[in-house]
């Protein structure tokens, strides 16, 4: 049985990946999970310098789900490659890191910091809805997208995977986009922003208004979208949106996806990436999946 | 320091002990490793309610076997904690958090100040420090004459009380307490509402006094991967590089000076 997946030459033991910023870079859910038997680590998103975030409250509850304004804060790009690659290279696991930047500038400073680095891939975010600078404002317009990617691609030495945002009227304009600028693959979906209000307070229950809904309530949009983005382009796509169970990873890779990240649901069960590379295999036997790869995009038309 | 845990817990008793305040003994392997100030998640069994509830542990059991939490009904998810009857079975996330630095409280006076719901922990609190010899005085605010723990904490320490509408002891909050009393201390352990936490803050620094606060904040993960429970800090933190730490992780205690509330 073989659950190995590749994208853009990187070989993977299996799809199952952490979604950037419900992870950290690893450290807090070595507690909980071997960190070896994951497919990688996708690390919190870093800077080319310290970032404070937003103020609290930064996180708030919804029905099946959560809003964060967390604002990226980060310990920047030099604490991180000191800290937390060595942390992660004691691991047989894939590391990609995720990118933020405020502008241009920022990402490939950043980019560039990380060519020596020991680490398999990048993942660029240009679709963090909770910073006022940079983040989501590359990844709403394709002419922007383009132009982003098309730059990192010129510096970067791993290959480029760009985030993207389901906050876009039409997703598979934003996958060409990437695509179109020489990215490696795509991620998808980001988290979808929202608000909350407390009716007791009459007030808003984030600082920030606004974040980004993430959880099992927002599985069917990020299905949706992986399949769209995925039929739309060549290149490799990551899914993630609401995955708690293996079966709900099985469903992105039957959209089109060829990996997962677990996000949310790392917060409401720390054993959840481990419980879906499990069960994967289960499905696998009893369904009689001898390549994973067979699952990709095999959902019948 | 023992790993965190996700595991299954048997709820061996609960009951109100104040309008809306609940009082619950949970039966779990993780008591043996939990100390005063420390946490657990409590996990609403509802699949729609995702997130663990952080609630501070108010007592640890004789043979370390139990852990008693006493809690206030917040929301939909504490609301549901309360309808647990003895013998259900729940899971929980533990053991969280640093606690209070008991061993800094060994041979000086200790003033703990326990504000509503940020009364519990003063309990084991209470309870190690005594044990390690020292006796300690609990100002414990409550809103009105619906006490609770206060029994409990007279076990261990000597307490008085303060009331919002002046029904039982002194009329006002734990520092009108404190001055009236005119209690003494050569460390503060506090928990409770922020502004009772920035009075107490004020008052230590006035005083000279070194003082522990134990702060709150809407949690995601309980275990620091999240970033989403951090509080303002006067230095640079270790581990996140910004003038921000976790609330779950570094703290929920801080040395007062650390923190900028």
């Amino acid at each position: 049985m073989n659950t190995k997946v590749t994208i853009a030459g990187v070989e993977f033991q299996n799809p199952v990946m952490t979604a950037s910023g419900t992870f950290g870079s690893g450290m807090e859910y070595s507690d909980f999970v071997d960190l070896g038997r994951l497919g990688a680590v996708v690390t919190k998103a870093v800077a080319n310098i310290p970032w404070e975030g937003n103020p609290t409250p930064r996180v708030a509850e919804t029905y099946g789900g959560m809003l964060n304004a967390i604002g990226l804060q980060n310990p920047g790009i030099d604490v991180f490659l000191e800290r937390d690659i060595p942390f992660l290279k004691q691991y047989q696991t894939k590391i990609i890191v995720n990118v933020c930047g405020r502008t241009v500038e920022d990402y490939l400073e950043t980019v560039e910091r990380l060519r020596d680095a020991d680490v398999d891939m990048l993942e660029i975010n240009v679709s963090c809805p909770n910073v006022k600078e940079g983040a989501i404002a590359f990844g709403q317009k394709a002419e922007s997208l383009y132009g982003i990617t098309s730059q990192i691609k010129g510096r970067a030495k791993q290959p480029v995977i760009m985030k993207l945002s389901p906050n876009v009227t039409d997703i598979t304009e934003m996958a060409k986009a990437a695509e179109a600028g020489g990215a490696d693959g795509i991620s998808l979906i980001n988290t979808i922003t929202g608000m909350k209000i407390d009716i007791h307070r009459r007030a808003f229950a984030l600082a920030n208004k606004t974040g980004g809904l993430s959880g099992p309530a927002i599985k069917p949009v990020a299905v949706r979208m992986v399949y769209q983005a995925s039929r739309a382009v060549k290149i490799p796509v990551i899914g993630m949106g609401g995955i708690r169970t293996a079966e709900d990873a099985i469903e992105f890779l039957l959209a089109g996806a060829s990996a997962v990240a677990v996000g949310a649901m790392n917060f409401a069960n720390p054993y959840t990436t481990v419980e879906v590379i499990e069960g994967i295999e289960d499905y696998m036997r009893t369904y009689k999946v001898e390549d994973i790869r067979e699952l990709i995009g095999g959902v019948k038309e | 320091m023992s790993k965190k845990k996700k595991v299954k817990a048997r709820v061996l008793s609960q009951k109100m002990i104040a309008p809306d305040i609940y009082d619950m003994w949970l039966e779990t392997g993780l008591a043996g490793e939990a100390g005063a100030g420390q946490f657990i998640g409590v996990y609403p069994t509802d699949a729609s309610r995702l997130l663990p509830r952080p609630i501070s542990i108010c007592e640890v059991g004789q043979n370390r076997g139990a852990l008693r939490i006493v809690y206030r009904i917040a929301g939909a998810g504490t609301e549901e904690f309360a309808s647990w009857q003895a013998g259900t079975e729940v899971e929980i996330l533990g053991i969280l958090g640093n606690g209070f630095p008991v061993a800094e409280g060994a041979g000086k006076r200790c003033l703990l100040m326990g504000g509503g719901i940020g009364i519990p922990p003063m309990v084991q609190l209470a309870r190690e420090l005594w044990a390690s010899g020292t006796e300690p005085v609990v100002i414990a605010g409550y809103r009105d004459s619906r006490l609770f723990l206060k029994e409990d904490l007279e076990k261990y320490a000597k307490v008085l009380v303060a009331t919002e509408d002046g029904s039982r002891g002194v009329k006002g909050n734990v520092l009108t307490a404190l001055e009236q009393e005119g209690a003494k201390g050569d460390v503060i352990m506090a928990c409770g509402p922020m502004a009772m936490l920035r009075a107490v803050k004020a008052y230590s620094q006035e005083k000279q006094i070194k003082a522990y606060l134990s702060l709150e904040e809407r949690m995601a993960c309980g275990v620091g991967a999240c970033l989403g429970c951090v509080c303002k800090t006067t230095q640079k933190d270790a581990h996140s590089h910004v003038n921000n730490a976790r609330i779950c992780t570094e703290g929920p205690v801080f040395e007062a000076g650390e923190v900028a509330i």
